[in-house]
């Protein structure tokens, strides 16, 4: 029976390269029934920490940005981050440093508006088991248009920044050793500043749609892959929620302070990856908690549960109001990285818009220079939690060796954990039911649209969930195609 | 004769050239543009990268190093000859490590422009993925010998422009590869500096600058907007560290 079922599984993981869209989930049940054990697989490897070594230094904003092809500027500048200690350079000029504060505020509005949007509401509007033909961002547009426009304007607003600083919506160059290569242009300014006094309102009015959502129905909103866990991200020295720099800070699940603080350059004294051999993910941990015990959460849920204010005053009225609805003192429930992440989405709205009121934006004082060293960690808020880039470089000017801590990988066992507590909550019987099949995609989708198997966008998610059992081996499976028809066993 | 106004035909258009001048350097005194990568005009003809093949009357010839002739009939535009170079691009692109994505030329690289001006999609030749020596030695140049395509143009151009003789090619066939002459055979040892012109003309992304790379962004690079048969291979300062631009 063992072989059977390691015969399936070699074929569930059949190399499927494509970057972004697969993934399989493993279930496996005890003798009452229970699920004890729920595995996310992530089938693709990327191989970036390899293939970068040999490459002059100078490539890598460009290289690892290659990464992604929706939060490429957190890759971007987290690499550019660790070569501007590579270079030397512990200041950016003021004028640089507000150029990639926008750059990356444009980033993670944009990614933020693409999951709630694009990936996340069809589930939240029109229910987890409605038809799956509509159960999309082209069923939301039909059903809801005004509000589809305006998240795809919201996007779009943010892409355009992004082009404006880099040249290109995805993929462009802006960041480089030291600062920044290019100035904004004041009339590219002007033309932004317009554009914001549309966004904001639209921002909020999202922030509002995500919070009535996520309180439609409160006890599934508590109770949904409800996670206590350690929060894990940058704070500013003041406590404010930090997207570009700032130090670590963790919390208990009971809101006392783990660690605060933290020099992030020191990450290695304070977490370590463990691999299985089941996925192609590691599994981050604090050093001191051990592998089993030592797993956090990363991302917007943990940035708006672990800061003190929000630096801007919508995002921190709402961030007061989140936490007083649903705070205990914390918010643990997976659903509500939805609501954090809109209250987010608010805060570079604002930011974005403050921002653009500075006429250093529009300054040539763009690099430094320094004594060049060899080593280089660039850490950064990414859309989907803190992203880590450390690079060692050898005495010809290349990447020697590399070690990148993406933000899903941070979040990979809280994933895994989320899927087995919805899937014990909700499995009936022995057989897979469509209905389980999307909640599972739900709670992976809660954390993190650019994980392979999360992008569900037009219902084309290829999932495939494996039930076992502890005696008989496999007993059931169910296969989402890439037309999202349902292949049952 | 020696000086005397002559004229061939080249896709129609009488080309006005003087004695000596090879069908190349005639065209690109004309104002016009034939396909090359090896060629440059301040340099000594090389031959090698043979895209300036031209057709004069059945015959196929590097227009580089054939003189032109008084009354011949030069064909440029033509579809069998499309068909030749875009194989030869393809062949350069799968037996090099070309990545354009990170490489500090894109945008300003010649064979990314001929590649673009000549439609290239894909190679379909099977794609080397060698591992040549990187060498980051020298304080200001580093050499990527994965995206050399064997021009020889440094090479020429460190003997016949700088007074020196830093570069050289070694090996045969598909072994041929740009050697460093020192004792080490380190960039770094040699009396190479930034301003020499062999660390200036590269015509793609091997021989690099250590600073100033990517100081434009995409979509504002020189084949970013313009093709190459408009302004010619051309390797603006931007991407020579700064330094004068050293016109083709």
């Amino acid at each position: 029976m063992r072989d059977k079922t390691d015969k399936l599984r070699r074929i569930a993981i059949e190399p499927v390269t494509r970057v972004e869209g697969h993934g399989k989930v493993t279930l496996l049940l005890d003798e009452e029934g229970r699920v004890v054990q729920a595995r996310l697989h992530i089938v693709e490897f990327r191989g970036f920490e390899k293939f970068i070594q040999g490459h002059p230094y100078w490539e890598l904003p460009l290289l690892v940005q290659r990464l992604c092809g929706i939060c490429p500027v957190s890759h971007h500048l987290a690499a550019a981050k660790a070569i501007d200690q590579i270079v030397g350079v512990e200041t950016l000029s003021p004028a640089a440093l507000k150029l990639r504060r926008l750059l990356h505020f444009g980033q993670v509005l944009q990614s933020h508006a693409l999951h709630f949007f694009h990936l996340a509401s069809p589930d939240l509007l029109f229910g987890y088991d409605s038809e799956i033909s509509k159960r999309n961002i082209l069923g939301v547009l039909h059903k809801h248009p005004q509000l589809a426009l305006q998240g795809v304007k919201i996007r779009k607003f943010g892409q355009q920044i992004i082009e404006a600083i880099s040249g290109k919506r995805i993929h462009g160059i802006a960041a480089i050793p030291g600062g920044m290569n290019k100035a904004l242009a004041p009339s590219v300014v002007s033309t932004l500043q317009t554009s914001i006094r549309e966004i904001l309102p639209w921002a909020t009015q999202a922030l509002e749609l995500a919070k009535q959502l996520c309180l439609a129905d409160r006890v599934h909103f508590d109770g949904f892959a409800s996670l206590p866990s350690r929060y894990l991200s940058l704070v500013a020295p003041n406590g404010a929620l930090e997207l570009y720099d700032g130090k670590l800070r963790i919390r208990n699940s009971d809101g006392s302070s783990y660690i605060d603080q933290f020099d992030p350059c020191a990450y290695d004294q304070l977490i370590n990856e463990e691999a299985r051999d089941w996925s192609y993910m590691k599994f981050p941990f604090l050093i001191a908690e051990g592998p089993e015990q030592g797993w956090y959460r990363v991302g917007p849920l943990a940035r708006v549960n672990n800061c003190d204010f929000i630096p801007t005053p919508k995002a921190e009225q709402a961030r007061q109001e989140f936490l007083a609805l649903s705070g205990d003192p914390l918010v643990h429930g997976t659903l509500a990285y939805h609501w954090a992440r809109m209250i987010e989405a608010l805060h570079c709205a604002e930011a974005i818009d403050l921002l653009l009121q500075d006429s250093e934006l529009c300054s040539d004082d763009l690099q430094r220079q320094g004594q060049k060293s060899n080593e280089g960690i660039g850490v950064i808020e990414a859309p989907r939690g803190t992203l880590f880039h450390h690079y060692r470089i050898d005495d010809q000017d290349c990447v020697e060796t590399a070690n990148l801590i993406v933000s899903t990988t941070s979040n990979n066992h809280a994933m895994n954990e989320s899927v087995r507590l919805v899937a014990d909550a909700k499995l009936s019987g022995r057989e897979i039911t469509p209905e389980l099949l999307n909640l599972v995609e739900v709670a992976i989708r809660a954390y993190d649209p650019c994980l392979s198997c999360a992008t569900h966008a037009v219902g084309q998610m290829p999932l495939k969930i494996e039930l076992h059992d502890v005696r008989q081996g496999l007993l059931h499976w169910l296969h989402k195609d890439q037309r999202g028809d349902f292949v049952a066993a | 004769m020696s000086g005397m106004k002559s004229a061939f035909s080249f896709d129609g258009i009488q080309i006005a050239f003087t004695s000596g001048q090879s069908i190349m350097q005639a065209v690109l005194d004309g104002g016009g543009y034939i396909p090359h990568l090896c060629y440059h005009p301040q340099l000594s003809v090389h031959g090698s990268c043979r895209l300036c093949m031209v057709k004069v009357g059945d015959r196929y010839l590097s227009a580089c190093t054939t003189e032109a002739q008084n009354g011949m009939q030069v064909e440029n535009q033509i579809s069998e000859l499309r068909e030749l170079r875009l194989k030869l691009l393809e062949m350069l692109f799968a037996e090099g490590n070309h990545f354009c994505p990170s490489c500090e030329l894109s945008g300003n690289c010649q064979l990314q422009a001929l590649a673009y001006e000549l439609g290239m999609t894909h190679s379909r030749f099977p794609l080397q993925y060698p591992t040549r020596k990187r060498d980051g030695s020298h304080a200001t140049v580093f050499l990527d010998r994965d995206r050399c395509i064997n021009c020889e143009i440094c090479v020429r151009a460190s003997r016949e422009l700088d007074g020196k003789n830093v570069f050289s090619l070694s090996g045969r066939g598909s072994d041929t590869a740009l050697q460093i002459n020192s004792e080490d055979g380190r960039l770094g040892s040699t009396d190479l500096i930034a301003t020499d012109s062999s660390a200036r003309l590269c015509p793609v992304g091997a021989l690099v600058f250590k600073q100033g790379n990517y100081a434009e962004r995409p979509n504002e690079r020189l084949y970013d907007t313009h093709i190459i048969s408009e302004t010619g291979n051309r390797r603006p300062a931007v991407v020579s560290g700064g330094y004068p631009e050293l016109g083709e």
